[in-house]
Parts: structure tokens; sequence; C-alpha cells
């Protein structure tokens, strides 16, 4: 197994994936409706194995993105390869291979969950047995159980199942927790990482940034039709350069300079009894080496934890605004 | 002999290099299959909403049955044309069955499906959602013949109405008004946004359509003028043709014509027009 640009693929692939290969390569991705440009000349790769985040506000192009990567739709110009073929051309054959969770897509009403399955199963080459897949994702007992009556989680459950099927090497994940409880979310986020662990690669696609940062090894952000970074979660928090504050309460005296010369560190103020580091990079760590040396002993220390939000705020200079309706991108798409 | 086997091993890659496309023709294969499998769930859902086949496959029997038991209705009637009252509401049952499925079931189901999401999900699979079209055709279209099979034999066992004496004539007019009303059903999901709006839109056409086509009032009590645009409507004339065959002629070119012009317009306009979501 290799590691390519740095980045540990913690889970082999299935032994069809070319090893040490790109299952997704983008190039110059351009796409408009009208005057609307949904795609801008978008580029990433996505590795074997991983689970790669499309992030990005509503509208900012991501659905767009994964319909062209799944052959339904063409773009304006650019290239696409999955798993080695052009889904424009090889749609059927890529579909084989790709299992897809689609945002805002339901079964008909009334049909039940083991019907839906078995039918589902009929249009794959070598699909997984149906009582497996009902076992594996908690649906056996609502096997004659008719969708509409299904609650909102074990709906998402029954397209993973389906997603699943195919027996898939690579599954896009279009907003899998919209509409979610918050325990419901965190169900269904142990359930991607089961689909990870079993070594299919995956595509998520997400406007929530705390279900990126907890599920993605590498994070695409799109803003606008553009792609503004790519890197893991971790790497943009950090390398999105935005300060972090670090707050304690001493305990004895700081010497004199002692965390002003730290690396990272750009002010330091007082507040009461408080001393309130502010700085870049790991600069935390600096701190709390240099009064462990001073032996200065430190209470209520807090480090004031930056997230993917800052990052997006830092790269984009305006808010991850999340109170745009979730219907956006679609109406923009009717709109082509 | 490895020289003269290389020549052979080469031509089996190339052949095995072909067969690369193999997927691709592997689900062209399946769509058979998969067709069969979407006309049996779509079947059973069908039966699942007890409405419709209350409304395609008894209502219009229990018509026949009713009206049927009215004394002296089975006879000849000249208000109708020399055609039996019974025979005459047989003969709309056909035309009722057509207008419910075309105009009402086939558009706010496909309306419904692309509202909900079911034929996008579809699209993300190896096959395509063709076969859910194709699927709710075929059900509609057994459901015509199922339910005229139906009121024939009730008819005819039942309530002395005749066999249609030109049977292939009645079956080229079921046929023909089948393919009209259900490729107006199609133009009409192809152009609605929405299921409700393909509801209403099919709502619309359902009335004026039975109307003209003779379903509340006999065309024979049509003024020339009315009888005119009767004849020039898919219902209307579906309903001509299957009351002239019943009665053992064979449907008038015109009645032919505006069947097949229907039909091919509205496929057509439907083919082109139709989005997945």
């Amino acid at each position: 197994m290799t590691v390519l640009a740095g980045q540990p693929i913690r889970f082999a692939a299935p032994a069809t994936t070319l090893d040490g290969m790109a299952v997704i390569e983008v190039h110059e991705l351009n796409k408009r409706y009208g005057d609307t440009v949904a795609l801008d000349g978008v580029s990433f790769d996505v590795q074997a194995g991983e689970v790669f985040g499309l992030l990005g506000p509503n509208g900012a192009g991501k659905t767009t993105a994964v319909e062209i990567m799944e052959g339904l739709r063409t773009p304006d110009s650019g290239t696409v390869r999955v798993l080695g073929l052009d889904p424009e051309r090889s749609g059927p054959q890529l579909r084989e291979r790709v299992g897809v969770q689609l945002q805002q897509a339901q079964l008909q009403e009334k049909i039940r969950v083991g019907e839906a399955l078995e039918l589902y199963a009929g249009f794959y080459r070598n699909p997984r047995p149906v009582d497996e897949l009902l076992d594996e994702w908690g649906l056996a007992a609502k096997r004659n159980t008719a969708f509409k009556k299904l609650s909102g989680g074990q709906q998402q459950r029954l397209f993973l199942a389906l997603a699943l099927l195919g027996r898939p090497e690579l599954v896009f994940f279009d907003e899998i927790t919209t509409g979610l409880d918050p325990a419901a979310r965190r169900q269904t986020w142990d359930l991607v990482r089961r689909v990870r662990d079993s070594g299919v690669t995956v595509v998520l696609v997400s406007h929530l940034m705390d279900e990126v940062e907890e599920l993605c090894d590498r994070v695409a952000i799109l803003d606008r039709g553009r792609l503004v970074a790519l890197d893991t979660p971790t790497g943009l928090i950090t390398s999105s350069g935005s300060e972090q504050r670090m707050r304690f309460r001493p305990v004895g005296v700081i010497p004199a300079g002692l965390i002003e010369d730290v690396p990272g560190v750009t002010a330091v103020t007082r507040s009461g009894s408080q001393v309130i580091v502010t700085g870049t990079g790991e600069f935390a760590t600096g701190v709390t080496a240099a009064l462990g040396r001073a032996q200065v002993l430190v209470a209520d220390l807090r480090l004031e934890q930056r997230t993917l939000d800052d990052a997006f705020v830092a790269l984009t200079g305006r808010p991850f605004d999340d109170t745009v309706d979730t219907h956006d991108e679609n109406e923009l798409e009717a709109v082509r | 002999m490895s020289e003269l086997e290389s020549p052979r091993s080469e031509r089996v890659a190339t052949s095995a290099g072909g067969l690369a496309l193999a997927p691709g023709d592997l689900s062209e294969q399946r769509t058979p299959h998969a067709l069969a499998a979407m006309t049996k769930t779509e079947t059973k859902l069908f039966f699942r909403e007890p409405l419709l086949p209350a409304l395609v496959l008894a209502l219009p029997v229990l018509l026949v049955i009713g009206f049927g038991l009215i004394p002296g209705f089975g006879d000849p009637s000249s208000d109708l044309s020399g055609q039996s009252g019974t025979e005459y509401i047989a003969s709309i049952g056909v035309a009722i069955v057509l207008a419910v499925l075309g105009l009402s079931i086939l558009p706010t189901t496909l309306g419904t499906y692309r509202e909900r999401g079911v034929l996008r999900r579809l699209r993300a699979t190896p096959v395509t959602p063709r076969i859910l079209l194709g699927a709710q055709l075929l059900l509609v279209g057994g459901a015509t013949v199922a339910a005229t099979v139906l009121l024939v034999a009730v008819g005819s066992l039942g309530f002395g109405v005749a066999v249609p004496r030109n049977l292939t004539g009645f079956v080229l007019a079921v046929v023909l008004g089948a393919a009209a009303l259900l490729s107006l059903g199609l133009l009409v999901a192809a152009v609605a946004p929405t299921a409700k709006a393909a509801n209403a839109i099919g709502m619309t056409l359902f009335f004026p359509s039975m109307f003209l086509a003779g379903v509340y009032v006999p065309r024979e009590a049509f003024s020339p003028f009315l009888q005119h645009v009767s004849d020039v409507t898919p219902l209307g004339a579906a309903l001509a043709a299957v009351r002239d065959t019943w009665q053992g002629s064979w449907p008038h070119p015109i009645q032919i014509a505006t069947m097949v012009g229907w039909a091919l317009v509205a496929a057509v306009v439907a083919a082109r027009t139709f989005r997945w979501e």
C-alpha cells in the first residue's frame, strides 16, 4: 500500500481498484447554467480508500460536481476520470461500480424494504445478497414495511444499503444527514465509517462543517463554483492562519518574555488572574512546554478550538452561511 | 510452437480488451429482466392503492351491472343509433377506463415519481429510468386489456350484450384509443412541473374529454358542430370507434387518423420534453 501525498491510506482498497492510483481525477471542470457559474475551473483527485469531503454552502456547485462524476451531467469543459472511465461515455459501466446516495431522492411510497432491495439487486451484475444487507443495516425487522412508514433514520439506512447493493468500489454520499435529528446523525456517521472500513472509497458531500471535520480524511472546499482549498481538516484549520487563543491561570510568576518568545505567539494579555495568549500554528504546545521548563504550574487551561467554520471565514472572507434554504442548488439547476 | 501460438494469444488479448466493455453490454442484457421486475413491482403497488383498481376494474363493470338491471335497457334504442342501452354503457366503460388511466393515473403517478426523486434515484443505477416509464405503460396497457375483457365478459354473460361483432376492429379501436390517451398522459407528465400540476392538468382534460366523447350525454344528442368536435378529440374518436366496431362496422378512417395523430404528436412532444427530475 502506497502512502499518497502524505495522506496515509488506512484501509485497503478492493482488489479491483488500481492500487496507488486516483479513484477520481477531476481536471479544470467548468459548468454554467445560463448566467450562473456552477463550477469554475475545479480540479482535484480522490485517492483509493479515503473519505473525501466536498464542502461548501448551498449553491457552491457540490451537487453539480457529483452529478458530473456520476455521468448524469455533462461539463461545459474539463476532464473527469472515475475508476479510469469517462463518466460521460461509460455511464452504465461506471454506475455498475459506483454506489450513490442521493440528496432528495425517495422511493415509491408503498414499496416495501425487501421489495426495493430485491428490485434494485436485479440492476447489478453481482449484487450482494439482500438478506445480508438487511441484517447489516438493521433492517431485517422492517423487511415488509412500506417505505413511507420508515423513520428518517431507517430510510437513510435503506438508501445506504441500496448504495452498497452492487458491491461498489466508490460511493457518493450527498447530504446524508439532512433532516436527521442529532442522534440519528451520529448513527449515520458511524455507518459511513463502517463503509469506509470495508475498503470502499467515500466521497461525502456536505454543507455541515462538523460532519466533514468528523469523517473526512481530506476536504475540498467549494465556494461559488470555485475550489478554494483542499487539505486535511486539521491542515485546513491550521493553514487558514486564523489566530487561536489559549487562556490559563498561572500558579506562580511567569518570567518576563518567556511566553512572548515562543514561536507563533502574537500577543499576550492579562485579564485579572488570567493570561490570554494569542497565536498561530503550534504555539500552544510551545507555550505549555516553556511554562513547564520554567516550572510554572497553570490552572484552568483552556484552548479555544478553531473549527472548519473559522477556516472557511479565513479562506473566503465571509461567514459560512448555513441559513440558506437547502433547495437552492436544485433550483439553480432547474433554471438550466 | 510457441511462435505460432503467440499471434493467437494476442488475438485472445484483443478480445479480452473488447470485453472491457462487457459491463455495459451486460447492463443492457439485464434491461428486459429489470423491466419485468419493475412491472411486477409497479403492478403490486397499483393494487396497494385501493382506489385505482376500483376505478379502473370495478366502476365500469358496476355501471354495466347497474344499468343492465333496468328492465328494457338492453333493447336497441333509436336515440343510440340502434345500439342497446347496455351495450352503450359497456362502450362508455371502455372510454372511462382509457380516460382514467391516461388522463389521471398515468400522469399523476409519473409526476409523483419525478417529484419524489424515484426517477432520479434510478438514474444512479446501471439501468435506465426508462424502465420505470416502460413498466408504467405496460401496467396501464395491461389494465386496459383486463378492464375491457371484464366489461365484454360481464356484459355478454350476464346482460345480453353481444361480444363485439367486429372483434378485430374492436381490438384495433381499443389499442389505438389506448395509444392516444396514454401518449396524452405521458405528455401531461412531461409538461407538468409537479405531481399536483400533473393531476390538475389531467383533470382539466378529463372532464371536457368525457363530455365531448359522449360519455355523459350520448353524441347522438349533440349538435352537428359538437359532433365534429367530438370526432377529432382522442377520447371522442376512441368511443365512437368502440361503439361502431361493437355493432359490427370498421372504425371510420377519421377515427383512426384522429387516434393515430394524437398518439404520435403527444408521444413525440412528450419524448422531447420529458425530464427525469
